[in-house]
């Protein structure tokens, strides 16, 4: 073992590991496994010579100078008025602050780190798995309704947060949940949250991160969709100074649904990269996948996508389009969407543009009398609207468009 | 490579793989022995009578290549190639350099007949019937055969016109300050593994000149064969078309039918001033092996373009039907305003074959504009990659860039993937990628067969149809020629 020799950037958290590992809930093996994984695959772009094509366009060199604590159980923090809400703050669950929801279980509790998961390839994974210390289990049963849930992560500056969360879907149940990061000050956020749709139930899946500006948070979320059943994903990318999704989802029974949308929208230096990987596994899968990128100030935003149809996988509709919208002349997109089918009988399509707003569009609207500024105003406003089409609850619509609007009103004030 | 409708005739019936163009010929060679070391590279040197700083470069070359690794991202799959194992320099034993097609080996001839070159300086091609023949099209053409050039047709001609078209090993004796000055200039020696191979060891290839304000007056040609057991083939050629110059330049290769797989590693280097043009057409038919994936020639090629000069343009199209792995990026570095660069290409695999190709497009000049049109066939047990690069650069306001890759599955063990990147950093920049996969329309197939096609003829209908964008940039013999290459490819993968 202490022939490798630790990577940059990954001794603080191998430390941390090496002084909590006695009092970490579930399997110690697993988690020693995956503390073996962390010393070998180290931050990405940390670590100089060791580039790796699934972090081309995203380094975690600056986290690696920093250091992080556990945060502490309580403390006062601000959240939303959420009828049905599970509340983290630094990663720790606060029963204070959150309603009873049916199903609930906290991983600290009932530790369940799934089955999905690739800790010995995907180096964030491998850091969620080794310093987990809690999460949320929600399981909801087969043909019931569970209505919305609100899951509600507070940042906490100085400290690092591994949350591990679970949902599970039986049969035909339903299930629309709103997960909301946020938070001040400088702070990593790096949950993995693992989802399984069982045959005809549906996960309407809603994401706003509006992290901090000094903020890191690097999602990893992996989605099972049994026959018939949906898996309907919305992520809004708003805050923090580095951010990634990865979301993983496979489609293993005949229908299965997965729908993987998102908007970024970025400002200042900041750096957010969508990730997705939809794998149809079973036959007459369908994926929608629309992402869009606005980004202004020297922003850099990243979109890698990849639709993957297994051999046998027949009647795979794949799609997959990626926009983007640079607004100032020091932003910066990198885009790749990738297809890998390995069967005949499919429709994959995807489909990439990038540009600033249309001149013509702007004539238009400038013709009609409309001022410079508020021509672009509308364009940009229009941009984003169509980006949030997809979501059509009511309640987690309503939170984006709050989300979005702000964030406008920062740009154009 | 043009081919006269006797060829063309003939193309099905051959070989038993469909491959007419397996036979080896025997010719006495001069080979050295197998192995890669500074004494094999200073024995090719020494052979092609290459002034001092060209074996300093190639010393240079070899020195990157020991420290770098062979590239591992490319969707392909073959065992360890042991370049110890190879013949770095195989030639007919024959003074080098004939001066005229008398002094030429009779055994070479007749191979270049059997082939359908139009290697005698009378043989003019008739691009279809009852076409004009009081002023039919000419074709220069030069012969790479293992090693070395054997043949260049209609030298006399071009050079009236100014142009300069001649093995690369004569360019070195004849033009070493032109050489010295772009040799490595577009792909430097140390630009990945298989260019700086090539660099330490590459024996010959084509050299075009063609000089200000010069429309080059007939098309060049360079067919490249890999005959000899053991053997790599390692060309290189450059072109460089000066202000205001156009040129149109074409490249046929073939191999003989083999167990082992051979290596092919060229590069090519194509330098564009302002207002040139040169478009560069590829029909790439190497040995593909045979249908349990033996045999078959390793076609790892790095070819690349700079458009130095203002509204310069280059415009690269390929049909890949050969080779058992191709690993190919044809490039284009716009520096120029306004400048061009185009990629049209089809790519067949059948059987066992593997293709990983596509291309890069780099935008740093104002105005820059690049064109994609990338059609992917996948047949058999192969596997076809289209792996893409659009970078818009932050001096490039105002750059377009559109891309369209398509790809169609015929059968169900096959894969078709497609890796494009995207990198935008001007905000003026337009780019539009789009990408489908799918199989052949079940309504067209229905509609051929009704109308009593079998369905070999409406597949092979269908898929011309698909290839349509691309085979109608290559220059018309070759189109001809790409057409039935497309259907022997496909052959055995219906029904």
């Amino acid at each position: 073992m202490n022939a490798i020799s630790v990577p940059e950037g990954a001794a603080g958290f191998l430390a941390r590991f090496a002084a909590m590992q006695g009092r970490l809930p579930g399997d110690s093996t697993l988690r020693a496994a995956a503390a073996e994984a962390f010393r070998a695959l180290g931050l990405p772009g940390a670590s100089r010579g060791r580039r790796v094509e699934a972090w081309k366009y995203t380094t975690l060199q600056p986290l690696g100078g920093m250091s992080f604590r556990s945060a502490e159980p309580a403390g006062k923090i601000a959240i939303p008025d959420s009828p049905a809400r599970i509340v983290f703050a630094g990663g720790r669950y606060r029963e204070d602050l959150s309603t009873a929801v049916p199903g609930f279980a906290c991983f600290a509790d009932q530790p369940d780190f799934g089955e999905l998961s690739w800790p010995d390839r995907d180096p964030m994974v491998a850091l969620n798995t080794m310093l987990a210390e809690d999460g949320a289990i929600l399981t909801v049963p087969a043909g019931i309704d569970a209505g919305i849930v609100h899951l509600i992560h507070a940042g906490i500056d100085g400290t690092s947060a591994h949350p591990r969360h679970m949902i599970r879907l039986g049969g035909g149940a339903r299930l629309t949940l709103i997960e909301t990061s946020a938070g001040s000050g400088r702070y990593l956020h790096n949950p993995v949250s693992e989802i399984h749709v069982a045959d005809g139930a549906v996960l309407t899946h809603v994401r706003i991160q509006t992290d901090g500006t000094e903020a890191f948070h690097l999602a990893t979320i992996y989605a099972a969709v049994a026959a018939g059943g949906t898996y309907d994903g919305f992520t809004l990318n708003i805050g923090g100074r580095t951010t990634r999704t990865e979301i993983h989802a496979t489609l293993n029974g005949p229908g299965a649904i997965a729908h993987l949308n998102g908007a970024q929208l970025l400002t200042g230096s900041q750096h957010a990269d969508f990730t997705s990987v939809v794998r149809h596994a079973g036959p007459k899968g369908t994926s929608r996948q629309t992402i869009k990128n606005v980004l202004a100030g020297h922003s850099r935003g990243v979109f890698q996508g990849r639709i993957e149809v297994a051999r046998g996988a027949q009647g795979t509709d794949g799609y997959q389009m990626n926009r983007a919208l640079l607004l100032s002349p020091d932003a910066e997109i990198d885009t790749k969407p990738e297809l890998e089918i390995f069967a005949d009988d499919v429709k994959c399509s995807h489909g990439a543009t990038v540009g600033e707003l249309d001149a013509e569009q702007l004539f238009y609207l400038r013709s009609r009398g409309i001022p410079d500024n508020e021509a672009r105003s509308i364009l940009v406003r229009a941009f984003l609207a169509e980006a949030l089409d997809p979501v059509t609850n009511d309640i987690a619509r309503g939170l984006l468009e709050d989300a979005v609007a702000l964030w406008w009103e920062g740009q154009a004030g | 490579m043009p081919a006269d409708n006797e060829t063309l005739d003939t193309v099905r019936s051959v070989t038993q793989s469909g491959y007419k163009w397996g036979f080896e010929t025997d010719i006495e060679m001069d080979v050295a022995p197998k192995g890669l070391s500074p004494d094999t590279i200073r024995l090719i040197s020494e052979r092609k009578e290459e002034p001092s700083w060209m074996l300093d470069w190639r010393l240079k070359a070899y020195a990157a290549w020991l420290q770098m690794e062979e590239p591992n991202w490319a969707r392909v799959d073959h065992p360890r190639i042991d370049y110890q194992d190879i013949h770095y320099y195989a030639a007919p034993k024959k003074k080098a350099g004939p001066k005229s097609l008398d002094e030429v080996d009779p055994e070479l001839l007749k191979m270049y007949e059997k082939l359908g070159i139009p290697l005698k300086e009378r043989a003019i091609l008739a691009g279809v019937e009852g076409a004009d023949q009081e002023q039919p099209r000419q074709i220069a053409v030069d012969a790479v055969f293992d090693s070395v050039s054997v043949a260049t047709t209609f030298q006399e001609t071009l050079l009236k016109a100014g142009v300069i078209f001649c093995p690369i090993s004569e360019a070195l004796r004849k033009y070493p300050d032109l050489m010295r000055q772009y040799i490595g200039s577009v792909v430097p020696v140390g630009d990945n593994f298989f260019a700086a191979l090539n660099s330490a060891v590459f024996t010959d290839g084509s050299f075009v000149f063609i000089p200000k304000g010069v429309r080059c007056p007939m098309e060049l040609s360079t067919y490249f064969r890999i005959n000899t057991r053991g053997t790599g083939q390692f060309e290189r050629t450059l072109i460089i078309a000066e202000a205001g110059a156009h040129v149109s330049y074409l490249e046929g290769c073939t191999a003989p039918q083999r167990d082992e797989n051979q290596l092919h590693a060229a590069v090519v280097e194509l330098v564009a001033m302002d207002d040139a043009t040169i478009k560069y057409s590829t029909v790439q038919n190497w040995y593909p092996g045979d249908a349990n994936g033996l045999g078959g020639i390793y076609n790892f090629v790095t070819k690349r373009g700079a458009c130095l000069g203002d509204r310069s343009k280059i415009s690269w199209t390929q049909v890949e039907t050969g080779s058992a792995i191709t690993w190919k990026y044809p490039s284009c570095v716009l520096h120029g305003v306004d400048s061009v660069g185009e990629f049209y290409s089809v790519a067949v695999t059948n059987n066992h074959q593997q293709a990983d190709t596509g291309t890069k497009m780099i935008h740093i000049g104002k105005g820059s504009r690049s064109t994609i049109i990338s059609k992917g066939i996948s047949a058999g047990h192969s596997n076809n990659t289209y792996r893409g690069l659009v970078k818009v650069l932050p001096s490039a306001s105002g750059a377009r860039n559109f891309t369209q890759c398509d790809s169609l599955l015929i059968g169900e063990d096959c894969g078709a993937h497609t890796v494009p990147y995207i990198e935008s950093r001007n905000r003026s920049a337009k780019i539009e990628h789009e990408a489908t996969t799918s199989k052949i329309n079940e309504d067209q197939l229905f509609y051929c067969r009704q109308r009593g096609l079998n369905e070999e003829d409406a597949v092979n209908l269908i898929v011309n149809g698909f290839c349509k964008e691309v085979l109608k940039e290559l220059p018309m013999e070759f189109a001809v020629e790409a057409q039935k290459l497309l259907a022997v490819s496909l052959e055995g993968s219906v029904g």
